[in-house]
């Protein structure tokens, strides 16, 4: 078990984290308005963006120690709040409502296919250099 | 929006990844099983109290700070799919589809149910 003090201090950086991607996904959303008839960039950015920063970082902070405050910081609390379920689900719902479910299928497969795409090449990222070296 | 709109989106998106963080290790904590039932909740209840905002009609910065601030910062995607992908690493075929599958088809009926009970309200 864990002290109750790195824990806080993990909260905390979950917490800071958590701010910064909130306000980098809700900035873009503002900015790329969009109806449910075109194709949700801000979404569809972040998630991608997010999902291989998250693949980069699991797999560059591996070996850092339980305790440090980088790894709940840029995964949990950047990656994980910069990327958005419940979002991607309501602009499912709402393009399929008003009778595109054809643009729903692309969203969906896309954001799936590039999303898995993107967690596995962030991990490759990290790891080709140290693969080069042995 | 305003500069305080901004400011509430930033706390309440700071507090949702708290509680992400929170439920995901008591659900952890409770079991060794390596399926991510605490994302998978976290996410199907986050979708449900979406639809129920949508439905809801709430509109203007109110909709923004509790939208995108609270509930999608609660939500990941990330998390989701790399879980998914840790599970097929790991040879648990079956529960990626599980992970996918319910997060998927229960996630649509989330928000399928809190859009009409928000549109009801």
């Amino acid at each position: 078990m864990r002290k109750a003090g790195l824990d806080l201090r993990r909260l905390a950086a979950i917490y800071a984290g958590g701010v910064l991607g909130a306000l980098i996904r809700v900035g873009l959303a503002q900015a790329t308005p969009h109806g449910p008839e075109s194709w949700p960039w801000g979404t569809f950015a972040v998630n991608m963006v997010g999902a291989l920063l998250l693949g980069y970082f699991v797999a560059r902070l591996r070996d850092h120690p339980e305790d440090s405050v980088a790894h709940p910081f840029l995964t949990t609390g950047i990656c994980g709040t910069l990327t958005t379920f419940a979002t991607l689900q309501l602009e499912l719902f709402e393009m399929i409502d008003a009778g595109h479910l054809g643009l729903a299928m692309a969203y969906l497969a896309a954001t799936l296919g590039i999303g898995y795409v993107c967690v596995r090449a962030g991990i490759g990222l990290e790891r080709r250099p140290r693969e080069t070296e042995a | 929006m305003s500069p305080g709109a901004w400011v509430a989106v930033g706390l309440v998106g700071g507090a949702a990844a708290a509680a992400r963080f929170l439920i995901d290790s008591a659900f952890a904590s409770r079991s060794d099983h390596p399926f991510p039932l605490g994302i998978l909740a976290i996410n199907l209840a986050g979708t449900l109290a979406l639809g129920l905002v949508a439905g809801a009609a709430l509109s203007g910065q109110a909709l923004v700070i509790v939208a995108g601030g609270a509930i999608g910062s609660f939500t990941t995607f990330s998390t989701w799919i790399l879980d998914s992908h840790r599970l097929a690493e790991a040879g648990h075929t079956h529960l990626v589809w599980l992970n996918v599958g319910l997060s998927l088809v229960v996630g649509f009926a989330a928000i399928a149910l809190g859009h009409w009970l928000g549109t009801a309200l």
